[in-house]
């Protein structure tokens, strides 16, 4: 069961850690984009 | 976007939490492998779901190298990036997979090499959009997914064409399996395809933002009087 968890939990790992990637993209655009209005 | 957007995040979670539960509750248990089979659901699933993908990376890349629209170039990346995260996803729940049923982590068989060869020509294709500045990268990477896109249908077939350490398809070519398998299988790919749309069209709107960020700083660049730096 350990290697059921282990793959299910990685598969999570992966996505959530590339949605962390775009959401910290997604801010940095943002006040890129606020900077240019100024 | 602002407001459709957290809505299909709570529906898409949602979708992949009773997929999850169909798989690890609902589809009965292998008599061979016993529960550590389950990894097969999205095993396989993120398997499909990457060489759609890649495919979609390779259409959009001929559409830019034969009518060079930006939209397909920005399809192309989105859909290479998305496709690196769910091959990589089949990189690490497949040795999870194969030792405790095969007794080892990894072999250079076919199937795996090619695998691990596809992952990497994506990667070299990301790392090249990453980090070349020339005006022609557009151009080299979409020459670059034309030729990775062949390792996808050897990878594919790699199963019915070479004998390999990998199962044979379960799926086609005389393989079998169990109908509530089938049936749990086809829930987890179309909650995984439902999650890799989300992906890509939340990377796809990053792209847009960039592209319009660039687009204003040159303009401004060119606007500004010059000596005013």
């Amino acid at each position: 069961m350990k290697f059921l968890y282990a793959a299910y939990i990685s598969t999570w790992i992966i996505h959530l850690s590339y949605a962390g990637i775009l959401l910290r993209r997604y801010v940095r655009l943002k006040n890129e984009a606020a900077e240019l209005k100024k | 976007m602002k407001r459709v957007f957290p809505i299909l995040v709570v529906l898409v979670s949602a979708f992949l939490g009773y997929a999850a539960y169909q798989a690890l509750v609902v589809a009965p248990t292998e008599q061979t492998m016993g529960n550590v089979q389950r990894i097969f659901y999205y095993h396989v699933s993120s398997a499909w779901t990457a060489f759609l993908l890649f495919t979609i990376n390779f259409v959009a890349s001929v559409i830019y190298l034969i009518r060079r629209n930006p939209a397909a170039d920005a399809v192309a990346l989105v859909s290479a990036e998305v496709g690196v995260v769910f091959c990589t996803v089949v990189l690490v729940t497949g040795p999870l997979w194969a030792r405790p049923v095969w007794g080892i982590w990894w072999t250079w068989d076919v199937r795996l090499t090619s695998t691990l060869v596809l992952w990497l020509i994506y990667l070299s294709y990301l790392m090249l959009r990453r980090f070349s500045t020339s005006s022609q990268t557009p151009v080299l990477a979409a020459a670059l997914a034309v030729f990775g896109a062949l390792d996808v249908p050897l990878v594919y077939f790699s199963i019915w064409i070479f004998r390999t350490q990998h199962p044979q398809p379960v799926i086609g070519a005389g393989g079998s399996i169990d109908p509530r398998m089938m049936h749990v299988l086809l829930i987890n790919w179309l909650a995984f395809l439902c999650l890799a749309a989300l992906l890509c069209w939340a990377r796809y709107h990053l792209e847009r933002m960039r592209r319009e960020i660039e687009e204003t700083e040159a303009l401004e660049a060119l606007l500004e009087p010059r000596g005013s730096r």
